[in-house]
């Protein structure tokens, strides 16, 4: 009660602040500028991510990365009909919470922005599409997964990231190719992203030829899994893939040690986390998750990009180089269609093919990545080691 | 017959921890005639408390033994969970004594809320890992496949539960607390000071959800605020499922839930061909929870006593 009423005050407290703000800017931003010869555009690009909260390392992260491509957009000057543009960062926290979302996309659009990258989470992403859509806006999302973003039918929502069924079709391959496994059992936790990637995974692994032995449920509040685990022991199940969050996973395997269950442990992104390593202790070793996208080190440009940010802003965390590719290529859109009107960029953003750190991006006609590899991880040593990346060109 | 076994054993440990924190309603209720909601947030305290101290010792220069450092991390988070439910009564309940009984009933739901966010702002909203100090090496008795700290679970259990029949029973607390029960103005006009009574009924029950709160941290290897929530409903219904205010009702209520839980995740997808899927297995425990109390509605040894005027 205490927190939501501290909430409700901070909230309406940073509204009149930023609206104290926009009166002040609006002016600024639609006069020009006499100094500069050609005349200035200013361009205001929307971003959303948990900047408070469990999640706020990964959110701030993103708005580091996106204020690293801005201010290097805004060096190059590029020009855009005929004026110098200069991008403007308005970002919003939208806490990782579907409702506070909707409230920030609202607001970003209010403020007159020409594009949008976020925001962080699917949960978050989903809702916000709706509002972003009604406003006819262009919105990259760099990091929501879920297959259900770009099903909407919003012409307007991409992403730069594999969706989860990309993510479990890599997954399945390799646990029965790989790995060679044919008699697997699969666990999700019922939520729209741990039984869409256990869907997929299944889909794929029957199509592979292998069986699956054993289907368990439980839910993302769960902690006592010992049950579901017996009746896997019970089976004869090579390897269990797991689908949902490292909160549960981590004291899943724990379980799964104690009660004498030896088969590898696989699961999706839910699982690939520092948190996952620090719940399971000893017991991580071994494990399998996965990560849309290629590691930092074998992206094209990647070690100087990891530089350029670092000097900047510290270690990266997960999503900064999907937000980098994404404000670029929506800046490179805008150039090459020579507008800021969404109207007039979104065909050209969505027949591009655009030379990214993280792959080349091309989208196919839902949004999606057309070449999108997923990696794959292990723990070794108490930590992720790589293993190898999948599909993709 | 391995899986039956493992599921029975499964059972038994989840029962048994189910059973400690159901003592703490039943308790209550025998006395005060009040459901205590902020019980398992007690517990939760009590695992959160417990893995700070651990923390807090690992990180030190002492380098203690596992069993030590597990010792004091007892000694300090049973004692401060027994103050803990003793100020909860003081402050919640002793005040609204002769109110109407949907005023504690809702100070108790509130009193639960500030208990998860004071942990919250302590510890963060995240999970907090329960330090690897008891071995965890799995060996197999009886066709099932346990560890010592399953073990130690069901023994420190039953060890527990045998003192508190013998407080209950053989000492003058025990008698005072009988007392209280039956009759409190009677009791007090007996002389016994029902307010002492009533606080160390608080301290012992908050004390027993304390030692539930450790064993489900250390058995899972994790803890976080929200833990409190599910547990205590769980445990509620133990203790209704064995006729609340009965106190070896809340022990068999306890290991029945425990028991039927496992048995039911285990084997709801088989009986029903895949209709009901294991994420289910609380919807089994409740049917058999509703369809106890249509049949008993005091519960399976609650004795049949007409509402109090």
């Amino acid at each position: 009660m205490l927190s939501r009423l501290i909430t409700a005050v901070f909230i309406t407290a940073c509204t009149i602040l930023a609206a104290g703000c926009n009166k002040h800017d609006a002016p600024a931003a639609n006069l020009p500028t006499q100094a500069s010869q050609p005349e200035t555009l200013t361009i205001r690009i929307g971003h959303a991510a948990p900047l408070t909260g469990p999640q706020a390392h990964l959110g701030k992260d993103n708005e580091n990365a996106i204020r690293l491509a801005i201010d290097e957009l805004n060096n190059e000057k590029i020009s855009i009909a005929g004026k110098t543009a200069h991008f403007e960062l308005l970002s919003e926290d939208d806490m990782a919470d579907p409702r506070t979302a909707t409230q920030v996309a609202q607001k970003l659009v209010d403020a007159g922005i020409s594009g949008m990258i976020g925001h962080l989470n699917s949960g978050t992403s989903i809702p916000a599409s709706k509002i972003y859509h009604d406003a006819s806006l262009v919105e990259i999302s760099p990091s929501a997964t879920a297959v259900a973003y770009t099903a909407q039918g919003f012409p307007g929502a991409f992403r730069v990231m594999a969706n989860d069924s990309q993510q479990g079709k890599q997954l399945a391959h390799y646990a029965v190719q790989t790995l060679g496994f044919n008699k697997l059992a699969i666990i999700d936790d019922r939520t729209a992203y741990g039984q869409g990637l256990a869907d997929v995974f299944e889909k794929t692994a029957l199509e592979l030829g292998a069986t699956i032995v054993k289907r368990e449920f439980t839910t993302d509040k769960s902690s006592d899994f010992n049950a579901i685990l017996t009746s896997v022991k019970g089976s004869d199940a090579q390897i269990l893939f797991y689908g949902g969050m490292d909160a549960q996973g981590a004291p899943m395997v724990k379980q799964m040690r104690a009660l004498g269950i030896t088969i590898p442990f696989i699961g999706g992104d839910g699982v690939y986390t520092a948190e996952f390593l620090k719940l399971a202790g000893a017991d991580a070793e071994g494990v399998i998750g996965s990560l849309p996208g290629i590691p930092l080190a074998s992206m094209k440009g990647g070690p100087e990009f990891k530089q350029r940010f670092e000097a900047k802003y510290g270690v990266i965390q997960l999503y900064a180089p999907y937000v980098y590719d994404a404000m670029r290529m929506m800046a490179k859109a805008m150039q090459q269609a020579n507008s800021i009107d969404p109207a007039q960029y979104r065909p050209v953003l969505a027949a591009m093919e655009y030379p990214g750190l993280t792959s080349t991006i091309r989208f196919d006609s839902k949004g999606d990545l057309v070449n999108s590899p997923v990696s794959l991880y292990k723990v070794h040593n108490g930590a992720w080691e790589f293993l190898q990346t999948a599909g993709g060109q | 017959m391995d899986t039956l076994a493992q599921q029975l054993a499964n059972g038994i440990i989840l029962g048994s921890v189910y059973a400690l924190i159901a003592l703490g309603y039943t308790m209550v209720y025998g006395i005060l005639g009040l459901i205590n909601f902020a019980h398992g947030e007690v517990t939760m305290m009590g695992a959160m408390i417990a893995i700070a101290v651990l923390n807090a010792l690992l990180a030190s220069t002492l380098a203690l033994p596992p069993f030590a450092c597990l010792g004091i991390a007892l000694i300090i988070s049973i004692p401060a969970c027994m103050l803990l439910g003793m100020s909860i009564e003081r402050i919640a309940y002793r005040p609204l004594r002769n109110a109407p009984r949907l005023a504690p009933l809702i100070t108790a739901i509130g009193v639960s809320i500030v208990l998860q966010n004071v942990a919250m702002m302590i510890w963060g909203r995240g999970y907090q890992r329960f330090p690897d100090l008891l071995p965890n090496q799995p060996f197999t008795f009886l066709h099932a496949s346990l560890t010592p700290t399953k073990v130690a679970i069901v023994l420190v259990s039953t060890v527990v539960l045998t003192c508190l029949w013998l407080l209950i029973n053989r000492t003058r607390l025990g008698r005072a607390m009988r007392a209280t029960a039956q009759d409190g103005q009677v009791a007090q006009l007996m002389g016994v000071n029902i307010n002492r009574v009533i606080a160390a009924t608080f301290a012992i029950g908050s004390g027993l959800g304390s030692l539930a709160g450790f064993m489900v941290a250390a058995n899972y290897g994790q803890a976080d605020p929200y833990m409190g929530f599910m547990l205590g409903l769980k445990a509620f219904s133990a203790a209704v499922l064995g006729g609340i205010g009965n106190l070896p009702g809340a022990v068999i209520g306890g290991l029945l839930l425990g028991i039927i839980e496992s048995l039911g995740a285990g084997y709801l997808g088989n009986l029903t061909g895949g209709v009901l899927g294991s994420n289910y297995q609380d919807i089994f425990a409740f049917l058999v929870l509703v369809a106890v109390l249509v049949f008993k509605p005091s519960g399976l040894l609650g004795k049949n006593t007409i509402e109090r005027a």
